[in-house]
């Protein structure tokens, strides 16, 4: 499977469109990392678990994408975007979208 | 008053730790940017391209979820009551910005350039839906790495 964020595969040509593909997932973090994770806000800095957190998320996000576009035949996504939001304290979803087309 | 000293070496502990957690991760980040001088990183949706040489596209991405210490939350919670800039959260957000593009590039191998780079911020964390406070920032840098496939 190609995945790209832009609107075309290089040397490949497009031969059909099979419109919009989605993944999304919300996730939230066990105590004992959001109790890290405010410690950490005191000092500042990077905060691990919430960044494995959202990757291991976003992969997630990204293969039930793929299985969608698997199973309406595509072999390329394009156009793919990434959204996150924050909908209650603690939990965040991951959303990703874009374009399942076939290429030669 | 006891408790009014606690407060005061707990700030002066957020600025000094968050301070030098600050400046360390400034100079790795210049170490690493050194190293990616070479590798064409654009927002527009085509690079230059050799015609005779075929190539693969892959999406990357790097994140980072970052977060500003007490000292300077205080400072910009100072800064609400006047306006103007909070300088404070520029160099989280810069800071931010510049670690999860190299994050991006690090996962990009053997690139030779990577189009279309879209950067997504968003607020989360335990403080993101309190009012006008921000707990820590997800930087999400994204593209699509060009690839020159082998013969």
């Amino acid at each position: 499977m190609i995945i790209t964020n832009i609107d075309y595969v290089p040397d490949k040509k497009i031969v059909e469109h099979y419109g919009i593909v989605m993944g999304s997932t919300v996730r939230a973090k066990h105590i004992g990392k959001d109790f890290i994770a405010s410690l950490k806000n005191i000092v500042g800095g990077e905060i691990r678990g919430y960044t494995e957190l959202l990757n291991e998320a976003r992969k997630q996000a990204v293969e039930r994408m793929v299985m969608q576009a698997k199973q309406l035949g595509a072999n390329a996504i394009i156009n793919v975007r990434f959204a996150t939001s924050s909908i209650t304290q603690g939990a965040a979803e991951l959303y990703v979208y874009g374009t399942a087309v076939k290429v030669e | 008053m006891s408790q009014f000293l606690i407060t005061i070496v707990f700030i002066a502990c957020a600025y000094f730790i968050g301070n030098l957690i600050e400046n360390r991760h400034y100079s790795y980040i210049k170490e690493r940017e050194k190293r990616f001088l070479n590798l064409p990183t654009v927002t527009t949706k085509d690079l230059p391209l050799a015609e005779e040489e075929i190539y693969e596209a892959r999406l990357v991405y790097g994140s980072v979820v970052i977060s500003v210490d007490y000292f300077k939350r205080i400072l910009a919670g100072l800064r609400n009551i006047f306006g103007g800039e909070v300088s404070s959260y520029e160099t989280l957000l810069d800071r931010g910005r510049r670690e999860a593009i190299l994050r991006m590039k690090e996962s990009a191998k053997d690139a030779i350039g990577i189009v279309n780079l879209r950067l997504e911020t968003s607020s989360i964390g335990q403080l993101a839906n309190k009012r006008g406070s921000i707990g820590s920032v997800e930087i999400l840098a994204y593209g699509t790495a060009i690839i020159p496939k082998r013969k």
